[in-house]
């Protein structure tokens, strides 16, 4: 293995020097005594390697200006170790920046961490990365009062880490050259996806129980740090996910996760269906999910609100069925991403959804509705929040009721608000559901559960403020989830479901359910 | 354990090891124990050995090499899967003495015959290439070899490891752009990323930026014309752009092509290829069209913080460039409290960025509840956003600046300080009218005390000390009082503050600054006492320093300039948006700078897949079969990835059709087809209206063709611009005859005329058959002329006589009513039918211009190839209309795909002046469209010339009972069936009509069928002998329904756009 020092030289030189696989980070090449004369190195083609007579010393240079040839030599004569060369550079050119970087892989490696700073897991794909790069992380994570507001990209003086947070674990990835960064971000959040796919959920626990499943899993979707196989259908048939009955089975016969027939999927006309799929009860269920992203001024009026909606679907049939979806009103959609299986095409002429399903779950179709079509917003919030200047008592007094709900039942109604630091405690009574407060977080959660509205729901009571302290100059924003059960707020509707391709009769359902997203009052 | 002769104890061990690693845990001392058992038989074993071999390998590499053969042994394997996964060890063992073999196993491992295996290899080659780069030379070799491959799987990988391996090697992509620009929308979403991000990169450098000539005026009719021959390309948005820009710009083909392939991208889930195609339109795309991309972009700020993280870091560098783009969407980046600080602080950049006059009265109002917030860095970020929509927006910026005042009043210190210091930049502008801000801000002093806030204050005064005669020297004294407690940059503005007093104000403030300077005369802080004492030369008058002392005041008072509030996305824009330096405002090690446009576009035809000849004959046929693309995509859509890889060939050689028609100047075969032109010897005026007559009849003609099979399936346009280019011809077919003909004459002139005088159309020869019936069509008014100009095109090429034996309708009949006859099933076995009958087209082969004088035809003679069955026989004629021999023609030096051979006729020693020869030759076309290339030679010259199959011909017949057909049937169904429904035309309703289209299509051979309005057809597929079943079913009136079935499903599909095609005729 060659260890690449390349020096990056401001003024357009820019030289590389390899490093002796025999003995690392011993034997630096003596740049200037590995060609025979200074001419001769200028000439160096690029990305030309050039050995030395005893064979152990190499030079590559690249991008080097010819016409510049009177420019400043940089290095000196035969370097024993790597770090006085370094400093000896520094010393004749502190112009030069200095990086090693260890051949172009895209994800060099990967650490889990998790809330209270532990790497429990690490995995290389190459050649193996210092755990204290994750210092640089630590250190960015302490900056960063909370877990959310770690930037996602940190540079280091010869790593970049990105990282996603998601299940209070910190997936640390760990990159040595120039790629598209949303790439690595793109791959990790897939990461997480297939744990939680083969898991159930994705948290330490699982993972630690599950390390060699988690390795293998890894194994196969980067190779050389090139994403592989990323298609949770191909990686359950390549490496089995667990299941008790599995692990009985496994303990008691000593067969193993690993599929025992390779998976053709990967090489099949349609890579994320594998073949040979059998059910005895053919279902397809597709569930259309609309979420209302909205925030709510104080006086009542939208100040923006758009809908969200996804398709999820739950497809069991055998064989190779060809699907085509329908909707009654396709122009609602105005922004749609698809799963690779859906043609696009189909789409751009006719607005029909035509696909051959992946097995089992998996998201069709998620969809924006465009903004010139009004929100209906579904729920109204009533406050009346107010500190007082001169007393430490604060009155507190919410009220929710039903808007726009076409008739249907506002269900699992939550309030979530943060209060300033200011409120001490709250003493309040809900007309309905159960609230907590949480002193330490100044998080107030407000269960409300279904409205009824000839009884609207209301949390009346006082906050207790620190005494001493002025008044807090925010009132806090109230985050409100609630569900509508059986409506797509957007009015979307889904015609028909065809299949073609299979002989079979399925069973088809379709769900729809109107959710809270982001749904913000301002108060 | 792992000794133990039980495959379970070893696997225990094993998981141990394992979880040891990912622990973190040093586990090399066990490296020989683990190693033995690298030839387990246990797939799970075996896969954790090879987790522990390629983590340690390194480290003992002698013992690694043990392992070695067994990975050479699994090379060998049948199984395509131990084939990869030995593969994707060995090269990940990185042991510098098994690089031959490394090298030697890619080799092979390129030209298997599984994509997967290829992919591994594809990505072997950077492992190979970061172990040893002596290789490069080799790998580059391997590299170019598998970017020649057609299938999606490999795709990405080889691009990736080109990137890897030699960036710098562009050549290599010319020949390969068009079809990885094809296969992009196939390839898995990780490989389009690295596709995506390399061929914007060589976009840049091979065509000419769209946006260049922007300033350029008006232009003359002259400019016009290229406008509308891109329509001929079906360019219609590309040609709006460019007219709306009066410019002389024309895009290449090949960057419309691109930008077309990428924008259904655009609606991935991956959020890594939508910010690609992103950049690549950012980058790439004419201003118009950048737009696109902002719907897309604002769709990522759903997903994950840090998806949205780095989206709104671009959206920031893009929203400065081109603001108009994502103003529609300005309330997608209104900032929810329960957003992470960072992400707030980029939409705040966002929303700065968008403000304009129009809606700065909505941001201003949005940004008064953020300066609420608890979050007291974003409040300080508002502030400053707040100040930087006032120094833009010149009308808010008193509104601003009331805003910021009352803010001074806030209880928090932190907000009050951000604000000063804002509130004196902005003040900087215009001081003279704000002296009661000033004043205001002086009675602050008491009570901020960040440092930054006091500085900010003090310097306000002491620059506008002449608004505030009365508080200066007041402010002065306080701060002489608490000098000594004072921060260093404070301390620096109380210096400055006396400085200034002292000069304009001497009489108040002469003992104060003394006073001041003597303090920090003492100070700690070198820089102040340099200051102080700086000053104190410059301004108290001595003898010494006499000469400066005049200009002091004009030093101190100067005019200063108002800083500019900049966003620090400014100018971020020259990294390639969505790359890592991007983000980090740096480069980062490996990144590769985007360049420049050329001022001149490289030779566009090095892109051309195919050998000069064949683009030269931009044939109406051709043309047709451009109009026919529709078909092909949708086609492709339906039937997989695969497939449409398979179908490739079609679309790109149809591209590099286009590109010669439309490329205005470069490819020299085209100034050939100018002199071709010139040779006529015609009236060029007249010409071009015979021309243009004849190219609208065509185009009605095609029209009509494609009115049917459209309704059928209306989803088949390739892409947004042909949809809308064909959506408008469509809906002109619908109008109102008289309407219509109008229209199109008028808009139809413009492109005629042009394209007769690029020379696209002149030296196109057409199959006879479809000449015949164009001159039937052609109105009775233009006649005359017409009829001349048609003939003396014809005369190029005299129909040659038929080879085939003109198999009459009633031989056929005859066949069909002996199939008739044999009902049973112990018929003749299914065997191969002699040719069936039908006028045979002739294709053009060599032009008898390019082939100076010689001139050669094709057509499939549909009869059995003496020497191999599985090949297809082709009958090529030659004729020499030279007037000198021609000797020794052979063919040679054949380029063909995999798996095609091709049996050359015999040589032909000479042929006389006027003399015609024919030949038959043999080409095993692997059941593809692809076409064969392969060299004609003289004794002096080398023609390049491919062949190109209709799928119809790639069968032989076979006859089959109704039994036997309807068993077949029944086994094909599923996605190896396809079903189209059409309207019959008139002329095709009889029994007689329809047999005999179907059997002028493709060489298949009827079925007996027990019912009236049923036709059956049956053919073998030549190479693999796969069996293609045709049903026709006639239902009322003249609707029919079209089904084949057939395992090779492009085949299929390709067949059925065919037959209806024919039967529409």
């Amino acid at each position: 293995m060659w260890r690449l020092v390349a020096l990056r030289v401001a003024g357009g030189w820019s030289f590389v020097i390899l490093e002796v696989p025999s003995n690392p980070g011993r034997s630096v090449i003596p740049v200037w005594r590995s060609v025979p004369c200074a001419p001769c190195w200028w000439d160096v083609p690029c990305g030309a390697v050039r050995r030395s007579p005893n064979g152990s010393r190499a030079v590559w240079c690249r991008s080097v200006r010819h016409h510049q040839r009177a420019s400043p030599r940089p290095i000196g004569l035969g370097w024993p170790r790597v770090a006085p060369l370094e400093r000896s550079l520094r010393k004749l050119a502190p112009w030069v920046a200095f990086l090693p970087c260890d051949g172009a892989v895209m994800i060099h490696s990967l650490f889990l961490i998790n809330a209270s700073g532990d790497i429990f897991l690490e995995k290389h794909w190459k050649s193996v990365v210092s755990r204290s790069v994750c210092d640089y992380f630590f250190e960015a994570q302490e900056r960063a009062s909370e877990a959310e507001n770690v930037p996602p990209v940190i540079s280091t003086p010869h790593h970049y880490l990105l990282s996603v947070y998601r299940h209070k674990i910190f997936f640390v990835a760990v990159i040595q050259t120039e790629v598209p960064p949303l790439f690595v971000i793109e791959f990790l959040h897939r990461v997480v996806d297939t744990f939680q796919d083969y898991f159930g959920v994705c948290s330490e626990v699982m993972i630690k129980d599950n390390v060699v499943v988690v390795y293998e899993v890894l194994e196969e979707m980067l190779d050389n740090g090139f994403p592989l196989a990323t298609e949770s259908n191909i990686l359950k048939e390549l490496i089995k996910p667990p299941t008790i009955l599995r692990t009985v089975v496994n303990t008691i016969t000593g067969s193993t996760n690993v599929g025992d027939q390779l998976p053709t999927g990967q090489l099949s006309v349609v890579p994320w269906r594998r073949t040979g799929v059998k059910y005895t009860n053919n279902e397809a269920y597709f569930d259309v999910i609309e979420e209302i992203d909205a925030i709510i001024d104080k006086s009542g009026s939208t100040i923006t609100a758009e809908i969200q909606g996804v398709i999820d679907a739950c497809v069991k049939l055998t064989g190779m069925p060809d699907l085509t979806l329908s909707f009654m009103n396709p122009r609602l959609l105005d922004d749609v991403s698809f799963h690779p299986c859906v043609r696009f095409k189909r789409w751009e002429s006719e607005r029909i959804l035509s696909f051959i399903p992946p097995d089992g779950n998996f998201r069709l179709l998620s969809y924006h509705v465009s903004a010139q079509n009004l929100v209906a917003i579904p729920v109204y919030v009533k406050h009346n929040i107010n500190f007082r200047d001169s007393s430490s008592l604060g009155r507190f007094e919410i009220t929710v009721g039903p808007k726009q709900t076409m008739g249907k039942t506002i269900e699992g109604v939550m309030v979530t608000s943060q209060m300033p630091k200011g409120v001490l405690n709250m003493s309040l009574t809900p007309s309905q559901g159960t609230h907590i407060f949480d002193p330490v977080t100044k998080l107030l959660t407000w269960d409300v559960g279904k409205i009824n509205p000839q009884k609207l729901p209301s949390l009346k009571g006082s906050m207790n403020l620190q005494a001493g302290t002025s008044k807090p100059d925010e009132n806090p924003t109230i985050n409100l989830q609630f569900k509508i059960q059986q409506l797509a707020i957007s009015g979307l509707k889904v015609n028909r479901l065809d299949m073609y391709g299979e002989k079979y009769k399925p069973f088809k359902g379709i769900k729809y359910m109107t959710k809270a997203g982001k749904f913000q009052v301002r108060t | 354990m792992l000794d133990s002769n039980k495959d379970s104890l070893k696997l225990e061990a094993m998981k141990r090891i394992v979880a040891m690693i990912a622990r973190g845990k040093n586990a090399s001392d066990l490296f020989p124990a683990v190693v033995k058992n690298v030839a387990c038989k246990n797939i799970e074993v075996k896969k954790l050995v090879y987790v522990y071999l390629v983590r340690y390998a390194e480290e003992q590499q002698d013992l690694a090499l043990l392992s070695i053969s067994t990975f050479q042994r699994g090379l060998k394997d049948p199984n395509q899967l131990i084939r990869a996964s030995a593969l994707r060890v060995l090269s990940s063992i990185r042991v510098p003495i098994i690089v031959p073999i490394m090298m030697l196993a890619i080799k092979e491992a390129a030209s298997d015959m599984s994509p997967y295996v290829r992919k591994t290899a594809a990505h072997a080659i950077p492992k190979l290439y970061s172990l040893d780069s002596d290789q490069k030379d080799q790998l580059i070799e391997v590299i170019e070899k598998l970017l020649a491959d057609k299938t999606t799987l490999v795709a990405g990988s080889v691009v990736m490891a080109f990137e890897e391996v030699c960036p710098e090697r562009i050549d290599l992509i010319h020949k390969n752009y068009r079809k990885l620009c094809n296969l992009l929308i196939d390839v898995e979403e990780w490989g389009q990323v690295v596709i995506i991000n390399m061929l914007t990169r060589y976009a840049r450098t091979q065509f000419l930026s769209p946006n260049q000539n922007e300033s350029l005026l008006e232009e003359s009719a002259e400019k016009a014309f290229y406008g509308s021959e891109e329509e001929d390309t079906k360019d219609a948005k590309a040609e709006a752009a460019s007219l709306a820009k009066r410019k002389p710009y024309v895009m290449d083909p090949d960057h419309r092509l691109l930008l077309r392939n990428t924008k259904p991208l655009l609606q991935s889930r991956n959020a890594a290829v939508v910010m690609a195609v992103a950049q690549l339109y950012f980058h790439l795309a004419p201003k118009a069209e950048v737009g696109v991309i902002a719907k897309a972009l604002v769709r990522l700020l759903r997903s994950h913080s840090e998806v949205q993280y780095v989206v709104l870091q671009n959206v920031a560098t893009m929203s400065i460039k081109r603001r108009g783009m994502f103003e529609p969407y300005l309330k997608s980046f209104y900032i929810r409290s329960t957003d992470p600080t960072q992400i707030k602080i980029l939409k705040l950049e966002v929303l700065t960025n968008l403000a304009n006059e129009t809606n700065i009265s909505t941001i201003l109002r949005e940004f008064q509840t953020y300066i609420r917030s608890m979050d007291k860095d974003f409040v300080a970020a508002t502030i400053q956003a707040i100040g930087r929509c006032a120094t833009n927006i010149g009308k808010v910026r008193d509104t601003c600046l009331n805003g910021l005042v009352q803010l001074l009043s806030n209880r928090d210190e932190l907000v009050v300080a951000e604000s000063v210091v804002v509130i004196k930049k902005l003040l900087q502008m215009q001081p003279a009218q704000h002296s009661e801000i000033i004043k205001h801000m002086a009675k602050l002093t008491d009570n901020i005390q960040v440092p930054m806030a006091r500085a900010s204050i003090l310097w306000l005064i002491g620059e506008y000390c002449e608004h505030v005669p009365k508080i200066a020297p007041d402010v002065l004294r306080k701060m002489a009082k608490s000098f000594t407690n004072e921060e260093d940059i404070v301390k620096l503005q109380v210096i400055n503050l006396a400085a200034k007093l002292y000069l304009t104000n001497s009489k108040q403030s002469k003992l104060l600054t003394q006073y001041v300077l003597n303090l920090a005369k003492y100070d700690q802080n070198y820089d102040i006492r340099d200051r102080a004492r700086f000053i104190r030369q410059l301004i108290v008058p001595t003898e010494k320093s006499g000469a400066l002392n005049k200009y002091a005041k004009k030093l101190f008072l100067a005019q200063k300039p108002a800083p500019i509030l900049e966003s620090s996305f400014k100018d971020r824009d020259h990294f390639q948006l969505g790359s890592l330096s991007h983000l980090l405002n740096a480069k980062a090690v490996g990144y590769q700078e985007l360049p420049d446009w050329p001022d001149e576009a490289p030779d566009p035809s090095v892109r051309n897949v195919e050998v000069p000849e064949w683009t030269k004959c931009t044939s109406r046929e051709k043309r047709k079969e451009k109009v026919e693309k529709p078909f092909y995509s949708d086609s492709e859509g339906e039937s997989g990835p695969t497939e449409s890889a398979d179908s490739e060939p079609e679309s790109d050689s149809e591209e590099s059709g286009s590109s010669s028609s439309s490329g205005t100047s470069s490819s020299s075969s085209e100034e050939e087809e100018e002199e071709d032109e010139e040779e006529e010897e015609e009236g060029s005026g007249e010409q071009s209206e015979d021309k243009e007559g004849e190219e609208e009849e065509e185009k009605r003609k095609k029209r009509k063709e494609k009115g049917g099979p459209r309704k059928a399936s209306p989803g088949s346009m390739g892409s947004e611009e042909e949809e809308e280019a064909e959506g408008k011809k469509v809906k002109k077919a619908a109008g109102p005859q008289g309407k219509k003909g109008h229209a199109e004459s008028s808009s139809e002139e413009a492109s005629a005329s042009e394209s007769s005088s690029s020379g696209s159309d002149s030296g196109t020869e057409a199959p006879t058959v479809v000449e015949a019936k164009r001159r039937k069509m052609i109105p009775s008014s233009k006649a005359g002329p017409k009829e001349i100009s048609l003939l003396d095109l014809d005369d190029f090429t005299p129909p040659p006589p038929q080879p085939v034996p003109s198999s009459s309708i009633i031989s056929t009949s005859l066949v069909t009513d002996l199939e008739g006859l044999t009902l049973s099933d112990t018929s003749l076995a299914p065997a191969l039918l002699s040719p069936a009958f039908g006028a045979v087209r002739t294709y053009e082969l060599l032009h008898r211009m390019a082939g100076e004088g010689l001139s050669v035809e094709y057509c499939f003679s549909r009869r059995p190839f003496p020497g191999d069955p599985h090949m297809v026989a082709v009958q090529i004629q030659i004729s020499n209309n030279t007037d000198a021999e021609v000797k020794s023609l052979r063919v040679s030096e054949p380029k063909l795909l995999a798996g095609m051979r091709i049996q050359e006729f015999p040589e032909i020693e000479s042929l006389a002046p006027g003399d015609t020869a024919s030949m038959v030759m043999g080409i095993d076309f692997c059941d593809s469209t692809q076409a064969a290339n392969f060299q004609l030679c003289t004794h002096t010259r080398h023609f390049y010339v491919s062949i190109q199959p209709p799928v119809g011909e790639l069968m032989a017949p076979v006859f089959m009972s109704e039994n036997e057909f309807r068993k077949e049937q029944g086994k094909l169904t599923g996605m190896s069936e396809i079903t189209e429904k059409l309207t019959l035309p008139e002329k095709c309703r009889s029994d007689h009509a329809i047999v005999q289209q179907v059997t002028s299509a493709a060489n298949v051979g009827r079925v007996p069928c027990g019912s009236d309005n049923e036709y059956r057809f049956a053919a073998k597929t030549v190479t693999s002998g796969s069996l293609v079943l045709i049903t026709l079913e006639r239902r009322e009136g003249a609707a029919a329904q079209l089904t084949i079935n057939s395992e090779k499903m492009v085949i299929g599909t390709m067949l059925v756009k065919d037959i209806i095609q024919a039967l529409a005729q």
